[in-house]
């Protein structure tokens, strides 16, 4: 007999918390683009008239685009290394006993959950005892601790999900280990290694607390945003230069995730 | 590489295939090949997190004279921390702020984890995608947007003055305690949300019909048997949201005011304006030492509440 219990219904008190919960997370950050577009110099209902010279005022600015230029400098390298880092390790973690995984793969994950002030700060001590001064690379150098746990929580499913044989098989015919590499390992996890070279990029395009602590004179767009924030005069061009911000980490994040899921589930579905 | 692990008569085995020592000893051992490929990241963690770390743990022995340290290894820092109530007020302040943001976070994220878990049926992942999308972007722009909303002359109040439902703006919205909580809630959530959602997630369906047919009703099975079964993703997300709030610093530079500083605002002030960075060091291993004993003491907790309910 096949009864249909009532947790299978569909419940509307529960779809209308949904809904709530969904309007809760999202409108505050709207706000941003609404208000990027509005005439008056201050944030305020009601929305007098609408403009665009903001955005206008935004690309005149020669400092945004430098910011942004160091922006893509310091994303791009860290999500080459994160993710060159990362397909070896979850590699390793998954293909090979390795003594003492469990607290190996802990540690990596440790930056998730360790407050990135605390990395922040012991860096930025390691860096001043060395007498390494302040730039672009030191940030890189921070952000990869948090980009790395990210890269390996996206790759690792990707080498959970195939099957070694394929790679056995193609050593067996006498391709060396480079070689299996490139032409197996690699076209199999290709969907894992571009959604972390997007997701790391995000969110090193997007990390603030790191480069505050370890940037020199050369800003982040995160860093040159925090600079303008104590100018209230300026919060207009903020919201515009937050708005393209958004928008950009958006869709580099839902590809991300897009393409990272999607492949994953193919290939459980093939076996 | 030595080859003293190694049998002669293994090894000339292996010389005899043409294999160097090296190699055959890479192919020999599984564990060493992994170590390998594990080694760059390690290194590099190794020398931007372990080193980092005693360097900061060395520094917090130390005192600062003007504009240098004296490494002379006193628990001076440390003594003034313990004494000065100034350290211990923002400290406790910063810990139950935390607390409430979590507490609030997962009482608002659980009935959602429960509604993607047993009520979505299509679209799962697209849903799963765009309720953890913010999470992934800008930190400092999600923090700004409250200051949008609850600011003295932003969406809440001048929407409310538009309506005329109130006549002057409501001033305890922006630069509270208030602030800092919500704000935190709602730029975490994701951290609270997943766990719980794979725990509830994992339980297995049948489990549930049972209690069904052994005649409990919907409240008393969500009692009963789905709130414990999801009980470790309720742990797991109170600590991956409560560890890192507790150090946050920005949400309280940007929405909170004066009474609202957390921990984190003054470490960042003891290596920026105020300049004492063997007293930051030692504000940093005292934050850690103090979620650490919470973290335990809410584990104990719970564990006593599970021996209890039996």
């Amino acid at each position: 007999m096949i009864r249909r219990h009532h947790f299978h219904r569909p419940n509307r008190g529960l779809q209308v918390y949904a809904v709530f919960f969904m309007a809760l997370l999202y409108a505050p950050i709207m706000f941003i683009p609404l208000f990027s577009f509005s005439d008056g110099l201050y944030i305020r209902f009601p929305i007098e008239g609408w403009t665009l010279r903001w955005y206008d005022e935004l690309l005149q600015r020669t400092a945004v685009l430098r910011a942004l230029e160091n922006s893509v400098r310091v994303a791009g390298s860290v999500a080459v290394v994160s993710t060159v880092l990362g397909v070896f390790a979850a590699k390793a973690l998954v293909r090979y006993r390795v003594p003492g995984k469990g607290p190996i793969l802990g540690f990596i994950l440790l930056p998730l959950v360790v407050p990135p002030i605390i990395f922040g700060v012991a860096l930025l001590l390691m860096v001043s005892w060395l007498q390494i001064p302040l730039s672009l690379y030191t940030i890189a150098a921070g952000h990869i601790i948090i980009c790395l746990p990210f890269a390996i929580a996206t790759l690792l499913p990707r080498f959970e999900g195939y099957d070694a044989a394929m790679e056995e098989a193609a050593a067996d015919l006498g391709e060396n280990g480079w070689w299996v590499f490139w032409r197996v390992t690699v076209p199999i996890i290709l969907p894992g290694i571009v959604a972390s070279l997007l997701l790391t990029f995000t969110v090193s395009f997007d990390e603030f607390v790191m480069a505050f602590f370890l940037g020199g004179t050369d800003l982040t767009l995160p860093l040159y945003v925090w600079g303008q924030l104590r100018i209230p005069r300026a919060f207009p061009v903020v919201l515009a230069l937050g708005t393209l911000i958004l928008l950009f980490s958006f869709v580099l994040v839902f590809l991300g995730l897009k393409i990272g899921r999607r492949g994953a589930i193919k290939l459980v579905d093939r076996d | 590489m030595r080859m003293a692990v190694t049998t002669p008569n293994e090894t000339a085995l292996a010389a005899g295939r043409g294999q160097s020592a090296p190699r055959w000893l890479l192919a020999r051992h599984e564990g060493l090949r992994g170590l390998i490929l594990l080694a760059p990241a390690l290194v590099i963690l190794g020398i931007t997190v372990i080193v980092p770390f005693a360097m900061m743990g060395a520094m917090s022995f130390w005192t600062q004279v003007g504009f240098d340290y004296a490494d002379d290894w006193s628990l001076r820092n440390y003594i003034e921390i313990a004494s000065e109530p100034i350290y211990s007020t923002l400290l406790l302040r910063s810990l139950g702020m935390a607390m409430a943001a979590t507490l609030l976070t997962v009482v608002l994220v659980y009935p959602m984890a429960y509604f993607l878990a047993f009520h979505v049926h299509r679209n799962k992942l697209l849903w799963l995608i765009i309720i953890t999308l913010p999470f992934w972007t800008s930190y400092l722009l999600r923090v700004f947007a409250w200051r949008v909303v609850l600011g003295f002359e932003g969406v809440i109040n001048t929407g409310l003055m538009e309506i005329g439902l109130i006549a002057e703006p409501l001033k305890f919205l922006l630069y509270s305690r208030t602030a800092v909580v919500i704000t935190l809630a709602h730029a975490w959530a994701a951290f609270a949300l997943l766990p719980i959602y794979v725990s509830l997630e994992k339980i297995d369906r049948s489990v549930l019909e049972a209690s069904a047919d052994l005649g409990e009703g919907p409240v008393m099975r969500f009692f009963r048997v789905i709130l414990p079964l999801s009980m470790p993703g309720v742990i797991a997300g109170t600590f991956l949201m409560f560890i890192p709030t507790v150090g946050d610093y920005v949400t309280a530079a940007l929405v909170g005011g004066p009474d609202a500083r957390m921990i984190g605002n003054l470490i960042q002030l003891q290596f920026g304006t105020i300049n004492n960075w063997p007293m930051g060091a030692a504000l940093a291993i005292t934050m850690i030492l103090a979620i650490t004993v919470v973290g335990l003491m809410f584990l104990g907790l719970m564990l006593a509440l599970k021996r209890w309910a039996r």
